[in-house]
């Protein structure tokens, strides 16, 4: 079994709207059902997190900007870890993932163990 | 009471109030003088009182013979008296007069420390469940062996190594300061937990030992209850949790010992008082932020004291599933997971979940894919049930396995006429 990193990027300008609790609630369930799923089959190594759509980008010689959605349209929406055998396997798991539906997607990467 | 039945009575109440006491005055390194002496006196009682009847309060006998064996063993062992008194001294009295404090205060004191000092882990889990019932509550080590469904001599062995540990490892019976005792309460929850699961889950045939079993983790997270240094928001999740179970104990099982399911459940047997304790300690544990394993599976028990089918009550149970699963996996909570979902979610999707969960060599696998399936395809229904039943090993798992096997045969019987 090897380790995998999903990342979830998507268009953070189309959700600027506040949304109420209950539409936050139904939001959340597709993730929570997916999650809860792929813990189930065993192969959730890390819950992640999800991440603030402010940021900072920070470049050689002390320069900072704002971002990165400013120069990236899709930027990271969260991530977070799970375990199978092999790569294609990973990307299947991440067939049902709710990114896809809101028009976001998933790039599966294999963790390197540090020895 | 019996005379033949006050003996073995005491033994179970009082054994393990006098040990805990004499444990913590001679330490761990010498739990066999307490052991010897405790047995003694239960020997001298058994003895005098078949000659000489009963005394007026048998209870104070057994206190007032085990205090005197013990200062007279303190007395005659003066080498001992000499090694061991600076340690007494300091918390109890002079060398000269040794106060042997059997008042209720400090037994349940002794107790708790002793919790601490068994559930350590440099002993197995399975070796402090079974410390645990021997010193904290009284069980010999045949009782202890029927509730492993082992025997007699493995658990003597197991208990042997275990304590020689302890003593090599010169634990102390001591409650583990305010720093550490987060972390150490860690372990004596999980011995809880076990013990109690032991009891509930147990494919032991014995009913009552059964109950003891739960009855005895309930007391003893009670206790940890009541004592400030302890009083934590995750040891009342597992006191609410043991409570909420608890309340189905007289509703899960027929005269005969068969296991009722929960659908099938008389709600007037379920025990109002525990299930209004259970809402009480789950109060007490939403206090402060932490949310444990023990929140979780307190809070999926509490939905289940709710007997009636609505949105809200599987949403909730399947969301808690979800949150449980990620903190640990086990196939058990998956398996209930996906039957939560079929409730939530619709059955097709249930389906589909499950069949991705790879546990073809769990009975409850197959026992939830026959139910998820009874009804849509009777077929794979009937298969499912089949395996599971060549998977089950207790009588009660395979006489309810096989009541809905008959149940679809019948069903397929009626269709056709």
């Amino acid at each position: 079994m090897k380790e995998f990193l999903l990342v979830f990027r998507r268009d953070f300008v189309l959700n600027e709207v506040q949304s109420s609790p209950e539409q936050l609630q139904a939001m959340m369930k597709p993730w929570q059902d997916w999650m809860g799923s792929l813990a189930a089959q065993n192969k959730l190594v890390n819950s992640g997190n999800r991440l603030a759509s402010d940021g900072r980008v920070i470049k050689p010689n002390s320069v900072i900007t704002d971002g990165p959605y400013v120069e990236i349209k899709e930027a990271i929406g969260g991530y977070i870890i799970i375990r199978a055998n092999s790569i294609d396997e990973a990307a299947e798991l991440s067939k049902d993932c709710p990114i896809l539906s809101i028009g976001g997607n998933v790039e599966v990467r294999t963790l390197v163990p540090m020895d | 009471m019996q005379e033949n039945e006050l003996i073995p009575h005491l033994f179970r109440t009082e054994y393990r109030k006098i040990i805990s006491v004499l444990y913590k005055l001679f330490g761990i390194e010498h739990i066999e003088i307490a052991e010897d002496i405790v047995s003694d006196t239960f020997l001298l009682a058994s003895e005098t009182w078949g000659q000489k009847g009963l005394p007026k309060n048998p209870t104070a006998w057994l206190y007032t013979v085990s205090k005197n064996k013990a200062l007279d063993f303190l007395r005659r062992n003066k080498v001992f008296l000499e090694k061991i008194t600076p340690e007494i001294e300091k918390t109890e009295t002079t060398s000269q007069e040794i106060e042997i404090d059997l008042s209720n205060k400090n037994i349940s004191d002794s107790q708790l420390q002793i919790m601490f000092a068994i559930c350590n882990p440099c002993i197995s889990t399975e070796a402090q469940v079974g410390l645990s019932l021997n010193i904290l509550c009284g069980f010999g080590i045949e009782e202890i062996a029927d509730a492993f469904l082992s025997n007699k001599e493995t658990i003597y062995k197991r208990l042997q190594r275990a304590k020689e540990k302890l003593k090599t490892e010169k634990i102390k019976i001591e409650l583990p300061n305010q720093h550490e005792i987060n972390s150490r309460l860690e372990a004596v929850l999980t011995t809880l937990y076990l013990l109690f699961s032991e009891g509930y889950y147990s494919t032991s045939q014995n009913t009552t030992l059964r109950k003891d079993l739960c009855l005895e983790a309930l007391r003893l997270n009670l206790m940890l209850t009541e004592k400030k240094e302890t009083d934590t928001p995750i040891v009342n999740a597992l006191l609410a949790l043991m409570c909420f179970h608890s309340s189905r104990f007289e509703a899960r099982t027929n005269q005969s010992g068969e296991t009722i399911l929960y659908e099938d459940q008389n709600i007037n047997l379920w025990n109002i008082e525990l299930i209004n304790k259970g809402e009480y300690y789950l109060n007490r544990a939403s206090q402060g932020n932490q949310l444990s394993k023990y929140h979780l599976e307190a809070a999926i028990a509490y939905w289940h004291t709710q007997k009636s089918d609505t949105i809200e009550k599987w949403e909730s149970i399947l969301q808690l599933y979800n949150k449980l699963l990620q903190i640990e996996y086990s196939p058990i909570t998956a398996l209930n997971r996906t039957y939560a979902l079929s409730k939530a979610n619709g059955i097709k999707e249930a389906i589909f979940e499950a069949e991705k969960l790879n546990l073809a060599d769990n009975q409850f696998y197959h026992s939830l894919l026959g139910n998820l399936y009874s009804n849509i395809d009777n077929i794979k229904a009937l298969q499912h049930f089949q395996a599971a039943l060549k998977l089950a090993k207790s009588k009660a798992d395979q006489i309810t396995i096989s009541n809905a096997i008959s149940r679809l045969i019948v069903e397929k019987e009626n269709n056709k006429s």
